[in-house]
């Protein structure tokens, strides 16, 4: 089993908030977040990197968090999904899910919407396969896929254009 | 069951020398944590046996991609995101950029290094099958100074490798080539993302005058280690592209490869592709 080590002192911004809290080095930053921080929109699907249902953005770049160890996040700078929406404004991403029904019994849909987002901040009109490309790394336990492809479609549309039809 | 986290101790030394010294102090005790993508799955399983990590994300001699006349030299925390955006990786070394984007998904991508693919040691990693085309020389870091020898050989057998304790793989450096060679790299997996290959095929070749002057294969996921197929490679050399020189070619690689059967796949399965994957090379010369 080996000696207990003790818990580090971390500090990160978490969705542009300072945090501090104490964690065990290695507990998964996917925990600490739920469980510290209460910030229980990032949810857990396998606990390995497969799923994506865990993503977070750690200095802007997306990352499974069940895959961080807690004292990698010590001076980083974190958002989840709770952090998507600005000032009670849903983000278009958002909006476009709620529109087209992205969303099933809703455990992939954080992970699924900040998969999205990095995928239109690298790329604001992908064509189908590059969206296919950006949401690979997310599984939909209820297979929902096709409406949440659509929603990311109508995320790149301007607001007021019809809903987009499933190809 | 997860590993009993607070069993696990992860520092992060902000200097390079403090990491070296810390190494260096109780050798063997200490294991680099690189981008972390491989061992939490393995802490997650209750499969991480060693306690003691050290963590590389705050040291910058360990980060960057490097371009000089005659070689491209890349930090071993340089990830699969950075590699695949370099423009001149694309341009030159498009086997490791095609790697790197096949290498789990974008935040496995944007978590996982170079570095932690070479010394995790997994027969079925993907950018090693490049690496061995490329000709990569490991720049290998520790108290006692840093010594440099090549890939090739450097994974001596299953999770086997010439790394002492003490020791971290720093740098990677691959000699650029003034001749263009034609590339083509290869995954076979269960989907198309996320997967871990079943096999994977590295290959590039030197075409003259409609023979193959030089040529370079690699392979992963059909041995206990990746393997360089040098007796395919030795019927190839110099021959023209006949259908008896690619039976001869898929005949030597029979030889040299040793896949088997496992939880991803099977011995039969996977010799049958690397000879497809060959064949698809060899054709593509061809045209």
């Amino acid at each position: 089993m080996g000696e207990p080590v003790h818990k580090i002192g971390i500090a990160c911004t978490v969705n542009g908030e300072l945090r501090r809290f104490r964690a065990y080095p290695m507990a998964r930053l996917l925990d600490v977040l739920r469980e510290e921080l209460h910030l229980t929109g990032t949810k857990e699907g396998c606990g390995e990197g497969e799923c994506g249902a865990c993503a977070v953005l750690m200095n802007g770049a997306m990352v499974t968090s069940c895959l961080v160890p807690a004292a990698e996040a010590d001076g980083a700078e974190i958002r989840t999904i709770e952090g998507i929406a600005t000032g009670g404004q849903l983000h278009a991403v958002q909006e476009a899910f709620l529109e087209c029904g992205g969303a099933q019994c809703g455990i992939c849909t954080p992970g699924m919407v900040i998969a999205a987002l990095t995928l239109l901040e690298r790329c604001s009109h992908p064509n189908d396969a590059e969206i296919r490309e950006g949401l690979a790394g997310n599984l939909c336990r209820c297979t929902g896929y096709q409406k949440i492809f659509v929603a990311v479609v109508r995320a790149c549309q301007p607001a007021g254009e019809g809903q987009p039809s499933i190809p | 069951m997860r590993g009993y986290i607070p069993s696990y101790e992860l520092r992060a030394p902000a200097s390079l020398p403090s990491a070296l010294a810390l190494l260096e102090q109780e050798p063997g005790s200490w294991q680099p944590f690189a981008g972390g993508t491989d061992l939490m799955v393995l802490l997650e399983a209750g499969k991480l046996a060693h306690r003691h990590f050290l963590s590389l994300t705050k040291l910058p001699e360990l980060r960057g991609i490097e371009v000089a006349p005659e070689a491209v030299t890349l930090g071993a925390m340089t990830t699969y995101t950075e590699i695949q955006r370099h423009p001149l990786l694309q341009a030159e070394f498009p086997l490791l950029c095609a790697a790197a984007r096949e290498t789990g998904s974008v935040a496995t991508q944007n978590r996982g290094t170079l570095g932690g693919n070479i010394v995790n040691a997994s027969p079925a990693a993907d950018s090693p099958p490049a690496l061995l085309v490329y000709d990569a020389e490991l720049e290998l870091l520790s108290a006692r100074g840093t010594r440099r020898l090549p890939y090739r050989g450097f994974h001596t057998g299953y999770k086997q490798m010439l790394l002492v304790p003490g020791e971290l793989v720093g740098r990677i450096r691959l000699p650029r080539r003034s001749a263009p060679w034609r590339q083509y790299y290869r995954k076979v997996g269960t989907r198309k993302a996320q997967a871990i290959s079943k096999a994977c095929f590295a290959g590039a070749a030197r075409m003259e005058g409609g023979a193959i002057r030089d040529v370079r294969i690699a392979l992963g996921s059909v041995a206990p280690i990746v393997v360089r197929a040098v007796k395919t490679e030795e019927a190839l050399r110099g021959a023209k592209l006949t259908p008896e020189t690619i039976a001869a070619a898929n005949e030597a690689l029979a030889k040299e490869i040793s896949p088997i059967d496992d939880i991803r796949s099977t011995a039969r399965y996977r010799l049958r592709v690397a000879q497809n994957l060959l064949e698809e090379f060899l054709q593509q010369l061809a045209q």
